[in-house]
């Protein structure tokens, strides 16, 4: 078995409306129900926004920090889920259902380690 | 005891090209792993550049090389076996590995080989740079000039494609029955990119590059001998072999295009429209339509007609229209226009082209420029030959179009 991220993408910008937003977090909890009972499930997190993050750097053993992401741009990072699953293909279809969940685009890459 | 047969370099050669892809897609199954299936794969053709000058070639040299191979593989497990758990792992698979049908197993893994090469998450440029090299057999400067890349950078892009499918998991198997539909259209949209990169290259200075080509319609046969069931493999193949069938009447000898309506018939090869309409006629039998087989079909009526004047215009459009009931696409309604323009005059056609939004593609302007010179309009027929002609890439048809832009010019 290999272990997979599922990065969920979304756009910089204001959430959607209280409705759309319970329908996305129910379709994606039935998605994870679903990863749970084939086997394939690990780990799944929301994140808050990237206004909330800090970025951290060490110079000569002293922390300088900077407010925000280390990364600016149009989208961000979302939420990830980690799966098993025995091959790439089995990733993509539960890749594709979190697509179809969150309505938004899913980057499936592999873990290194387990599997290689 | 007989002389065994000589063995020459070019006979070896011609193997390599013919074998390659198969012995390469019966070790990566035994040993999981691609580089590993090549690196045994061009060790064993090594020793037999070596051995079959001396001691002849053996009778099934397929089955010669991939013994040898496997048997190179199993000495590097065992080397390795101790240190690593994924070679044991391999070890196994070899030694249960006995198939009770050899010529069965090699033809699945040839096509779990087509179906990894042309999974959905490689870029389609890669897929076809797979496809050729590790099915065809062609090596990796052949594939850099055919696709006009450095080879440094057609090696780098194959070495990032066989680091995705090791590092992600591609798997080398057979799609589910789900999805098998989906990822043979897939396959089948690279072999005719490959056919179409040959038969009109998007670049440079031939206009059919033979390899590309014959390598298509190679591919085609093996997926229509491993898929025999599939009406769209058996379409394509024969919409390859009709078309390819032109290759000698398509151009004059200095390379300038010459369109279909213009070209010497009796120069067409009728071995290959023969076997093309009769693959044609197979297809119609089964009644499952798809688009290689209408265009295939479309094709089998051109070839038919002994002159241009012959074409039986009216088939070819109910043709097109069927084409535009399963899978309309705008490419298939500017085609379907060319057709309107015999049956229903130049005015009829340009009014559907026109509303065609397909202004980056050459064909489109190439079409309307034809239109417009049948109806006498012969400033705008100008700057629409000019615009294909900015969009044109290869030298052939380049030189097709500034032919008809001169000549309108001298008539005006």
């Amino acid at each position: 078995m290999k272990m997979y991220l599922l990065s969920v993408y979304q756009p910089d910008g204001p959430i959607p409306a209280p409705d759309v937003l319970s329908k996305i977090m129910k379709d994606v909890d039935a998605v994870n129900r679903d990863m749970k009972t084939a086997n394939n499930w690990v780990f799944t997190a929301g994140l808050h926004a990237p206004s909330t993050a800090t970025v951290i750097r060490s110079k000569n053993g002293q922390a300088a920090m900077t407010d925000g992401p280390f990364v600016e741009g149009k989208e961000h990072l979302g939420g990830f889920t980690v799966i098993r699953a025995p091959d790439l293909d089995v990733a993509l279809k539960w890749g594709q259902r979190l697509a179809e969940a969150t309505t938004l685009p899913i980057e499936v890459r592999p873990l290194q380690g387990e599997g290689d | 005891m007989s002389e065994p047969p000589r063995v020459v370099q070019e006979d070896i050669e011609r193997i390599f090209r013919e074998e390659y892809g198969r012995a390469v897609s019966v070790l990566t199954r035994a040993v999981g792993d691609i580089d590993t299936a090549e690196e045994a794969v061009q060790t064993a053709f090594a020793s037999a550049v070596e051995r079959w000058p001396v001691a002849g070639m053996p009778p099934s040299p397929i089955a010669w090389i991939i013994t040898a191979a496997r048997n190179w593989a199993i000495d590097r497990f065992r080397r390795e076996s101790t240190r690593d758990e994924r070679h044991a792992e391999a070890m196994m698979r070899f030694e249960h590995d006995e198939p009770d049908d050899e010529d069965t197993l090699i033809r699945d893994d040839q096509l779990r080989m087509i179906f990894t090469c042309c999974h959905p998450a490689l870029a389609e440029d890669v897929r076809v740079a797979l496809t050729l090299r590790l099915l065809g057999g062609l090596t990796t400067a052949e594939i850099a000039r055919a696709f006009f890349v450095p080879e440094p950078t057609m090696s780098q892009r194959l070495v990032r494609a066989k680091g995705k499918i090791r590092d992600a998991r591609i798997p080398f198997e057979l799609p589910s029955d789900e999805d098998i539909g989906r990822r043979m259209s897939g396959v089948l949209a690279v072999v005719y990119l490959i056919f179409n990169e040959g038969y009109s290259a998007s670049g440079g200075a031939e206009l059919v590059r033979d390899d590309l080509c014959r390598e298509a319609i190679r591919l085609g046969r093996l997926l229509a001998a491993l898929v025999p069931d599939e009406p769209e493999v058996l379409g394509l193949l024969a919409l390859m072999l009709l078309i390819d069938a032109r290759r000698d009447a398509r151009t004059t000898n200095d390379g300038t295009l010459i369109p279909l309506h213009e070209q010497d018939r009796a120069r067409w090869k009728h071995e290959r429209i023969d076997e093309g309409q009769s693959i044609v006629r197979e297809c119609l039998r089964r009644n499952r339509p798809g688009p290689y087989q209408l265009q295939a079909a479309i094709n089998a009526v051109h070839s038919d007609a002994t002159t241009a004047e012959d074409t039986d215009w009216t088939q070819i459009l109910a043709l097109y229209d069927l084409q535009m009931d399963i899978a309309p696409t705008p490419i298939v309604e500017l085609n379907r226009a060319v057709v309107v323009a015999e049956i229903d005059g130049p005015a009829t056609a340009l009014a559907i082209v026109d509303r065609l939004g397909l202004a980056d593609y050459r064909v489109y302007h190439a079409i309307r420029a034809d239109l417009l010179r049948r109806l006498g309009q012969t400033e705008d027929a100008a700057t629409a030959y000019r615009l294909a002609i900015a969009l044109v890439g290869n030298d052939g048809e380049r030189a097709y179009l500034d032919e008809r832009l001169r000549s309108l010019s001298s008539r005006a």
